[in-house]
């Protein structure tokens, strides 16, 4: 099975029983399934990304997660607890950054850390905080002036403020610039090395492919393949596409084995030279792409 | 950063919270300029408006309308703040996600609810403190007359913005936006206060709206309110032919009790599933 590749050093030295387990959700709206039949399992101390797009399910799905959302059907557990029933305790172990921003204008970044840091029962401290998410510079700014990137470090800040086993975080590099969103990586690589668990949705692939042990990839609904970010799709990719141009019109073909075709093509070739001679394997968007059924997928033969 | 916490202690009271909240509400409300000035100039110039307009008159018992009428701008002065505040306020956090993040921590909602109720004590206790000097020194309202109507004064006071602050709790659930939300609060509390004899003399409206106040908390408290201010002899000329402080405090106190305990139960973190 695809979902129990070992995650890493610090997940076995942990409890076996995996951070996420998730089988059969269902959760409807107006008699519509949104998320219909989700199966899901992420290991103590492993990142992971949920890739798809808009209305695919990722955000409703991290919400039944994070215990904010009923479901309709399914088996849910996180950190071996129902989040349907769990209470504080649970809570505490947990953090999250949703999309909404969810604080007030008027309070500076250092006054709303220092406030939600009495919620927790050892919260990491402010500074510590301000400097991983870089709001170092930002900490006497009320949170209305701050741009939207720095908000969402602020929220990752708050997320992860209360030293949690499993984090969620629900596309939280949306807004950023590049540099914030490097910067985010290095955060969400050092919660990995704490030990920390992570989920995250997210839209972009390279992200996916950054920070992800394993990617798996939603749409309509359910998890269509689950694999570490190089071996996503690896059926798919095996096909390669052969392009050539044969009398002024360009053909091409696609196979699993390219050589035969090749050889093939410059046996037939009068100069033993094949004009546009290209030969393409699909790209890690390729596949996603036709994973989540934006273009039809690929089969054996030629083209049209 | 050091490494995830296994054994971790239990997260900290309800109480704890509860208190961090009101300091944090306190600052929010003070850092809100126009929600300050408003909180704080509307009894008065309600005050100086009625004032100057019906200042002449006066009401059963010789009472200069003044003094009559102080007690119902003391206590629709906190309606505004605790009522109207607190049920707009709860929903627009409920709409910007600042209630999702309070749910998503584990807050317990009656720390929330403290907070407010906390912020409302304050800011009402400052309201008073800058209304009753203005009707004592501008308008010759004598204050309460002796420890014991300062007393009456201080436990309908407390009981009332307590009361309000859960039926603003209350009407928060109310369904659409913030904006919604808070037309509506703020045409309810219009009729209640009519309802409640703000305005009026009590005695003089309709049968069918004494009935209707009467549920609500702004008709008790407007009652003891002139309970606290006015001559003793003017109970007489209430609808019971007294004070009735026991009734006032029995159903404040219901309000705030069985209030709180439905308010905890049915609230609502976050906007309905859509």
């Amino acid at each position: 099975m695809t979902t129990t590749a070992t995650p890493g050093p610090v997940a076995t030295a942990t409890r076996t029983e995996p951070a996420v387990h998730v089988r059969g959700l269902v959760k409807r709206y107006g008699g519509r399934a949104v998320v219909d039949g989700l199966d899901l399992d992420v290991g103590r101390g492993e990142v992971f990304a949920l890739l798809g797009p808009n209305g695919a399910g990722k955000t409703t799905t991290i919400e039944i997660l994070e215990g904010v959302r009923q479901r309709d059907d399914g088996e849910v557990r996180v950190l071996g607890v129902d989040p349907a029933r769990a209470g504080r305790e649970w809570r505490a172990r947990i953090g999250v950054v949703s999309q909404a921003e969810g604080a007030a204008q008027e309070l500076t970044v250092r006054e709303i850390l220092d406030h939600f840091a009495g919620y927790h029962a050892t919260p990491r401290p402010t500074g510590e905080l301000v400097a991983a998410v870089g709001l170092e510079e930002k900490v006497g700014t009320r949170i209305g002036r701050l741009s939207g990137g720095q908000r969402r470090r602020l929220a990752v800040a708050l997320g992860v403020q209360g030293r949690p086993e499993v984090v969620f975080l629900d596309e939280p590099t949306t807004g950023m610039d590049p540099v914030a969103r490097r910067q985010f990586w290095e955060l969400i690589r050092g919660l990995r090395s704490d030990g920390t668990t992570v989920l995250l949705t997210t839209h972009y692939l390279d992200e996916a492919a950054e920070l992800a042990d394993r990617v798996g990839v939603v749409a309509e609904g359910r998890l269509v393949e689950v694999a570490p970010p190089g071996e996503l799709g690896a059926e798919l990719r095996r096909l390669a596409t052969v392009h050539w141009i044969e009398d002024g019109v360009a053909r091409g073909v696609r196979t699993e084995s390219p050589g035969p075709v090749l050889r093939d093509l410059l046996a037939a070739s009068v100069h033993g030279d094949v004009p546009g001679l290209t030969v393409t394997r699909p790209t890690l968007e390729d596949v996603y792409l036709q994973l989540v059924g934006a273009v039809p997928a690929a089969s054996e033969g030629a083209l049209r | 950063m050091t490494a995830v916490l296994t054994d971790r202690p239990a997260p900290p009271s309800a109480a704890r919270i509860a208190l961090a909240r009101v300091r944090l509400e306190l600052r929010l409300f003070f850092r809100a300029r126009q929600q300050v000035v408003f909180s704080f100039a509307y009894p008065v110039v309600m005050l100086v408006i009625f004032a100057a307009i019906l200042g002449g008159d006066e009401r059963p018992g010789d009472i200069p309308f003044t003094q009559y009428f102080l007690a119902g701008i003391a206590a629709t002065g906190m309606m505004l703040t605790s009522f109207q505040a607190v049920g707009i306020s709860i929903a627009e956090e409920r709409e910007t996600g600042q209630l999702e993040r309070l749910q998503l921590l584990g807050t317990p909602a009656v720390a929330y609810f403290a907070g407010k109720a906390g912020q409302v004590l304050v800011t009402t206790a400052a309201q008073l403190a800058l209304l009753l000097p203005v009707a004592r020194y501008g308008y010759d309202v004598p204050l309460p007359v002796d420890l014991s109507h300062w007393v009456t004064f201080g436990w309908v006071a407390a009981l009332g913005a307590l009361a309000g602050t859960v039926l603003g709790v209350a009407v928060s659930a109310l369904p659409g936006s913030a904006a919604s939300v808070g037309t509506g609060v703020s045409a309810f509390a219009l009729v209640l206060q009519f309802f409640s004899g703000v305005f009026f003399g009590f005695l003089e409206l309709p049968g069918w709206m004494q009935q209707f106040a009467a549920l609500f908390p702004l008709k008790w408290l407007t009652q003891g309110m002139r309970s606290a201010f006015l001559p003793d002899q003017a109970g007489a000329f209430e609808i019971a032919g007294g004070w009735e402080h026991g009734r006032t405090a029995l159903v404040l106190a219901a309000w705030v009790i069985i209030g709180a305990v439905v308010c905890v139960r049915t609230f609502r973190w976050r906007r309905a599933d859509g």
